[in-house]
């Protein structure tokens, strides 16, 4: 589904990821954690294609594709979808108004018919009520004036509408309240299926807890230092950082 | 006791100064490439009066108007007011003088001269220019329940529902009819809120106006309809200068649309008009534009100069006078819809979304002045500039002494799109009366690469994107035009900013 070969990227001239190589298959999902600034947001942006993000060397191959060379809006409309650590707030533009354009940008693309506004309403509300969120919510205009958690739910929310093939989430349980925590797992696992995929960014192996992953990869200075499967979530939880990032700066210092 | 706020986003001023805000975000930056979709030329024989103006100008488009004496007197004495005034410098636009000998102040389509009486007597090819416009002249007007009073450059050539509002007793017709029709009306209302001494534009206008719309609601009547006008300039070097007079009697209600195009011409043309609302005691008048005009092209060629001057007086108690405006054309705009607010108790409003892109200029706002007690304006005013261009908000908001308790409250936004455009906020605030309250809110910030980034992510591509950001940010002043306005407005806003950012 996803194949990260060697990939450098820098961001103002800083080098910020050093050779990323990372395979994610259909139907796994795998978790990236790692210490405050080691890269993971930029790995994510990098995947999503914001602006103001060089790469520098390798390659991203998407669903057999060359996804550094699609524009974001291409990305999203391949199934790439990125759940924001901070998402954005548009005031005055209603969350149904904008996810309604946001399906049918999607679809359109795929040459589908578009919902018309009785079926995304029908949709929506399917979608929002396992979640937990009043569907007022649907109503209000884009993040805007919603709490921490609120937003991270609303993210999962729009994952769920939008069913995509790999779903990025960077730090969607950071803010979640623990009951929350657990309605947006089960939101996730829901997706979950043979024709998915996900990448969980995550500073707490509590997450992991509720969404298994397959895998676990632990991002320090730029690079996966270090992968396993999900029992490496709770050394790292023993063993802080430190050990891994000494490793890593030591082979750094190598030149490799 | 008042209070005089900010809330501040990327910057502020202090009140009679001015900002500049233009802080660099490079993925952002980008010229337009607007296309203007109203720019045909239609091809008909024009009446026209050859360049120039002087009395006998004067006297000659009052004589094809067969107007009475006081009408010519009241032209003449204008003019001459004019002749000793000097064209204003203190709006933040800049062009290069005007030659006012070079206008030509009369143009009708010729099959127009002897006024048709219903739409089968109109020319097709003006027909078809209405068409194009988009103007609901026949059927689709009827399910629309629009009236239309179309003004073809000087004369208005075509009115449709006349007979249905007369039955409810509205008078909606080309003001030229109603000085025939109705002269006592018009002449005591004419020039009684903007007299024809107020300004240079004002004093122009009422000297060689050619047309316009004079509407009457009685007392205790709420028009049936959306009333509404379409403007254009179609003759090559003509001027447009249509008067607008609508009185309001106690307790009536009416929403009034404009709507404006031109073609697109190498010259600028002169648009100054005036707009007159009379409101009596409890009466209601909802004033929507929707401002069109050819802007010019991206390197600032040609285009409209609209110097135009409305005013509403708030003379009865309980009265309100709301004003809507879309300002998407034009390649100068100057335009300050203002309210009096006489009344005790009357209410005077100001929605506006100016957009300027490529080199288009726009210095706009309002005055609200407070005379009577309890009286109360609301000003809301949304700026986008994008390209070259210059977006000024100017407003005045006067507390008269005698203003008991009088509150205002204004908000001014403004978004810029790239680093080349400016957006200047000129408040000015004279408060005579310690009750007053008056509250100013005023923003400024750039269209966000991390919001348009967001929408990208779910698949919106970036035109959308902004169109969609854009139309968010003006939502509080769409929502006060009338439904089917509010779709055309925003669609406005897409083509207007298309290419902004890229
Ligand atoms: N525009 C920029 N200029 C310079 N450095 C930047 C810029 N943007 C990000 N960085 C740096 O890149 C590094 C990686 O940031 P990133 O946001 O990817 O970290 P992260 O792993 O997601 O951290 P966290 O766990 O705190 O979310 C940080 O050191 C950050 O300061
Ligand atoms: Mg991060």
């Amino acid at each position: 589904m996803l194949r990260i070969s060697n990939l450098h990227a820098s961001v103002d001239g800083k080098r910020i990821l050093r050779g990323i190589d990372l395979d994610v298959e259909a139907g796994t999902v795998h978790a990236v954690m790692g210490p405050n600034g080691s890269g993971k947001s930029t790995l994510a942006a990098v995947l999503a294609g914001r602006d103001g993000y060089s790469v520098d060397a390798g390659s991203v191959t998407f669903r057999g594709q060359d996804l550094l060379d699609m524009d974001p809006e291409i990305r999203a409309r391949e199934g790439l979808f990125l759940a924001f650590q901070y998402p954005v707030e548009i005031p005055g533009v209603s969350m149904m108004y904008f996810l309604r354009e946001a399906v049918n940008s999607i679809r359109r693309y795929r040459g589908l018919a578009e919902l018309a506004a009785g079926d995304f309403i029908r949709l929506a509300r399917q979608k929002i009520q396992p979640l937990g969120i009043d569907p007022g919510m649907l109503k209000r205009a884009v993040n805007e004036g919603f709490s921490g958690g609120e937003k991270k739910r609303c993210e999962v929310f729009q994952m769920s509408v939008l069913e995509p093939c790999l779903g990025i989430l960077d730090e969607t349980d950071s803010g979640l309240d623990i009951d929350a925590l657990k309605v947006v797992s089960e939101g996730v696992n829901g997706l979950r299926g043979p024709d998915r995929a996900f990448v969980v960014i995550t500073h707490y192996q509590r997450l992991l807890r509720y969404i298994v992953p397959d895998y676990v990869h632990v991002l320090a200075n730029g690079r996966i230092a270090r992968s396993g499967d999900r029992t490496l979530a709770l050394d790292l939880e023993r063993h802080g950082y430190r050990w891994i990032e000494e490793r890593s700066t030591a082979l750094a210092a190598a030149g490799t | 006791m008042y209070t005089y706020k900010y809330r501040l986003v990327a910057a502020w001023r202090r009140p009679g100064t001015q900002y500049t805000m233009s802080t660099a975000v490079d993925p952002l930056e980008g010229l337009a490439s607007q296309e203007y979709k109203y720019g045909f030329v239609t091809d008909i024989e024009q009446d026209t009066l050859p360049p120039g103006l002087n009395e006998d100008t004067v006297r000659f488009i009052s004589a094809k108007k067969g107007e009475p004496q006081w009408l010519l007197d009241w032209r003449l004495k204008a003019f001459r007011y004019w002749q000793g005034m000097k064209e204003p410098t203190w709006p933040n636009v800049h062009y290069p003088p005007i030659d006012y000998q070079a206008i030509s102040y009369y143009a009708a389509p010729k099959s127009a001269e002897d006024k048709p009486k219903s739409l089968d007597e109109v020319d097709p090819e003006l027909l078809a220019t209405y068409e194009k416009l988009g103007i609901p002249l026949e059927e689709r007007a009827i399910l629309a329940g629009v009236a239309v009073d179309a003004v073809f450059d000087s004369v208005s050539v075509a009115t449709t529902f006349r007979e249905k509002l007369a039955e409810a007793g509205v008078i909606f017709m080309p003001i030229s009819e109603a000085v025939q029709e109705h002269p006592d009306l018009v002449r005591r209302y004419l020039g009684s809120v903007v007299p024809p001494s107020d300004n240079f534009f004002a004093a122009l206008n009422s000297a060689v106006f050619s047309d316009g719309s004079f509407v009457f609601i009685p007392k205790g009547v709420t028009c049936p309809m959306e009333l509404s006008t379409y403007f254009r300039i179609n003759a090559m070097n003509t001027g447009q200068f249509e008067r607008t007079l609508i009185v309001a009697e106690e307790g009536s209600h009416v929403s009034y649309l404009e709507g404006c195009t031109a073609p697109m011409r190498d010259e600028n043309q002169l648009h100054a008009a005036v707009v007159e609302l009379v409101a009596l005691d409890d009466a209601r008048i909802k004033y929507s534009t929707v401002q069109n005009w050819y802007p010019g092209d991206k390197d600032g060629n040609g285009g409209i100069y609209n110097f135009v001057t409305k005013r509403g007086a708030c003379r009865g108690r309980r009265s309100k006078i709301s004003w809507t405006q879309v300002e998407t054309g034009s390649a100068i705009t100057w335009k300050y819809p203002s309210c009096i607010l006489i009344g005790d108790g009357s209410t005077g409003e100001f929605y506006s979304v100016a957009v300027t892109n490529n080199h288009q200029q726009a210095d706009t706002g309002t005055k609200m002045i407070h005379i009577g007690r309890n009286t109360s304006s609301t000003i809301i005013s949304k700026g986008i500039s994008a390209g070259l261009s210059n977006n000024s908000y100017r407003g005045l908001v006067k507390i008269m002494p005698r203003a008991e308790g009088a509150r205002n409250f204004s908000q001014c936004d403004s978004m810029l799109m790239g680093d080349r455009c400016g957006a200047h906020t000129f408040p000015y605030l004279e408060v005579r009366n310690k009750s007053a309250q008056v509250e100013h809110e005023a923003t400024t910030s750039k269209i966000g690469e991390d919001q348009i980034f967001y929408l990208n992510q779910r698949g919106i591509e970036t035109e959308d994107a902004v169109s969609m950001i854009v139309n968010g940010f003006c939502k509080e002043v769409f929502r006060e035009l009338p439904m089917e306005f509010a779709v055309e407005a925003q669609k406005l806003l897409s083509v207007s900013l298309e290419g902004s950012v890229g």
